[in-house]
């Protein structure tokens, strides 16, 4: 057991120095990744004037600018660059077979090195996602009492809805690579994921904006917690028993996917041939 | 005379080589096309869905939902058309100037900037090209049809739109080529691209969105100094709303985008031939 610790550490600390190379290109990087809110907020600004009504799809001006401003969050956490692409190229070019010889897990070593990558990530960003914060806090000034900025419970709802939507994006991403078992080239997979993931994980508009039969498609799958759910949260559109019942949803699919992307790459490993050397 | 039909010659053997190329492996052509199609239609989608919550895009504007989509196929032109003839190129020009490669270019006896420009065509970009034509036909029918206030088309029109579509165009090849110049100075620059991606995303939207306060700074920055503002409003401003020559600031703006873009050629021809001559060669 304490092996097991000490190689984990290990691993997620050569992780963490290998992202911390190119810190200031990151947090450059960062800042500039807002740029394109500022054309949304004015974007709704303009449609909230011409609406002439305080609400859209229950949401004040103030709240639509905050919901994408907390939608950058969630997806810092839920964002898997690379990951299943990368895992398909292992597959092809046989560098997978490193897993099969050395006593390590592939599922596993590829998780903390995306919790390593995000947590140098983190450190690097909280300088320039506080500063947009800070700038933009009016917006977070009227936000009903059920929000995170008024109510405990729902600040530590919005982390662990945070958190779960980063273990939920990173077997949701693998699943789909490991399929590279069976294809060799997942791109046409991949480009179809992010097509939807793009426009149903809610973060280029608020879900709620959505018509009947959307509303329901985007319901049943769990794309939504890869950006819209958390910041539902923190708005205070969840309470109660619909906020416990959609935490444990969140955490049921992050089952199933685990589930999922074991099955994958245990059948996988089962009818792999190694090419190359 | 001569030399400008040599530069044709050039510019189309370029254009069979890609389509060669691309027609050698058709079925990835396809699912190129069907991509970048897809693509366009879902975001289609959603501004079909912010026309469900609205009926203009700013108070008084008047950009309503046919209008826009005019504005909308107006982006799709200039940006399949950056895409399909600079894109590429412009992209393998930092990694040549990596790689050292540039070399080749530098020693070929015809104008470097036009080689680097133009080499490879993407053609499956022009996908969006074509699915630009329809939506504008279909939002033009629309606008002809109402029955307040219907659109008149007129043949002058036709003519002044393909030039400022072909303006912006310019204009945003500019700026790219500009940017990824720098890069014989940087060693690299992902950023900066990424950069040009943040910037042409203000192109993408009516100017009058940018009200207020703090939008009005960021209209006149984005029009004047960076004139990428200019590069689908006038255009589409031109065949959705008709200049009127009550409106002078709109005649204004569309003789500015004509300045705007012989300045933005020009400045980026003189940084290209500046950044050149710090090239040195990176190969072997």
């Amino acid at each position: 057991m304490t092996a097991r610790l000490t190689t984990w550490w290990t691993i997620l600390r050569i992780c963490l120095e290998e992202r911390l190379v190119y810190r200031g290109d990151f947090a450059l990087g960062t800042l500039m990744r807002f740029l394109p809110i500022i054309t949304q907020i004015f974007l709704w600004q303009a449609i909230f004037q011409a609406r002439g009504s305080e609400q859209l799809a229950g949401y004040r001006y103030e709240e639509f600018v905050a919901y994408y401003l907390l939608t950058m969050v969630s997806r810092a956490f839920s964002s898997m660059p690379g990951l299943a692409s990368g895992i398909t190229r292992q597959i092809r070019d046989g560098e997978i077979k490193k897993y099969l010889i050395q006593p390590v897990d592939l599922l596993g070593f590829l998780f903390l090195s995306r919790l390593a990558h995000k947590v140098a990530y983190y450190s690097v960003a909280v300088g320039p996602f506080a500063l947009v914060f800070f700038l933009c806090r009016g917006y977070f000034d009227d936000l009903p009492p059920e929000a995170a900025t008024h109510s405990a419970v729902t600040a530590a709802a919005f982390v662990a809805s945070l958190l779960m939507s980063f273990v939920l994006a990173f077997f949701l991403e693998s699943a789909l690579g490991l399929v590279g078992f069976w294809w060799l080239e997942v791109s046409s997979l991949l480009f179809v994921y992010m097509l939807f993931s793009y426009f149903l994980s809610g973060h280029m508009f608020p879900l709620d904006m959505l018509p009947q039969p959307w509303r329901m498609i985007v319901n049943a799958i769990p794309l939504k917690f890869l950006a819209y759910y958390p910041v539902a949260i923190f708005l205070g559109k969840q309470t109660g028993y619909e906020l416990a019942g959609n935490l444990c949803l969140q955490f049921s699919w992050i089952v199933l996917l685990a589930g999922v992307s074991r099955v994958l790459y245990w059948r996988g490993v089962r009818r792999y041939s190694g090419f190359g050397g | 005379m001569k030399e400008a039909a040599s530069y044709l010659r050039v510019f189309l053997t370029f254009a069979r080589n890609s389509l060669v190329r691309d027609m050698t492996f058709r079925t990835n052509f396809l699912l190129e096309s069907l991509a970048s199609l897809s693509w366009m239609l879902a975001n289609l989608g959603f501004y079909l869905l912010i026309f469900s919550h609205t009926r203009y895009i700013g108070r008084g504007s008047g950009w309503g939902q046919y209008e826009f989509f005019v504005f909308l196929s107006t982006t799709m032109f200039v940006n399949s058309l950056v895409q399909a003839f600079f894109m590429a190129n412009v992209d393998e020009f930092s990694e040549m100037i990596r790689t050292g490669r540039l070399d080749f270019a530098l020693l070929k006896p015809i104008d470097t900037q036009f080689v680097i420009s133009l080499q490879k065509i993407d053609w499956s970009s022009l996908v969006n090209f074509a699915a630009g034509g329809v939506l504008l036909a279909f939002s033009l029918v629309k606008l002809a049809a109402r029955p307040a206030n219907p659109l008149q088309l007129e043949p002058l029109m036709a003519v002044l739109y393909t030039l400022y579509v072909l303006c912006g165009v310019a204009i945003l090849y500019s700026l790219m080529i500009a940017l990824s110049a720098t890069s014989i100075w940087l060693g690299r620059n992902q950023t900066l691209y990424d950069f040009w991606f943040y910037i042409t995303n203000f192109s993408r939207y009516p100017m009058e969105i940018y009200s207020g306060p703090w939008g009005r700074p960021l209209r006149w920055v984005f029009t004047f100094l960076v004139p990428v503002l200019v590069v689908v409003n006038v255009p589409a401003r031109l065949l959705a709303q008709p200049l009127r020559p009550e409106t002078s600031l709109h005649w204004t703006l569309a003789a500015f985008a004509i300045v705007a873009t012989v300045a933005s050629l020009a400045a980026s021809r003189w940084v290209f031939n500046r950044a050149l001559t710090s090239y040195r060669s990176a190969s072997s």
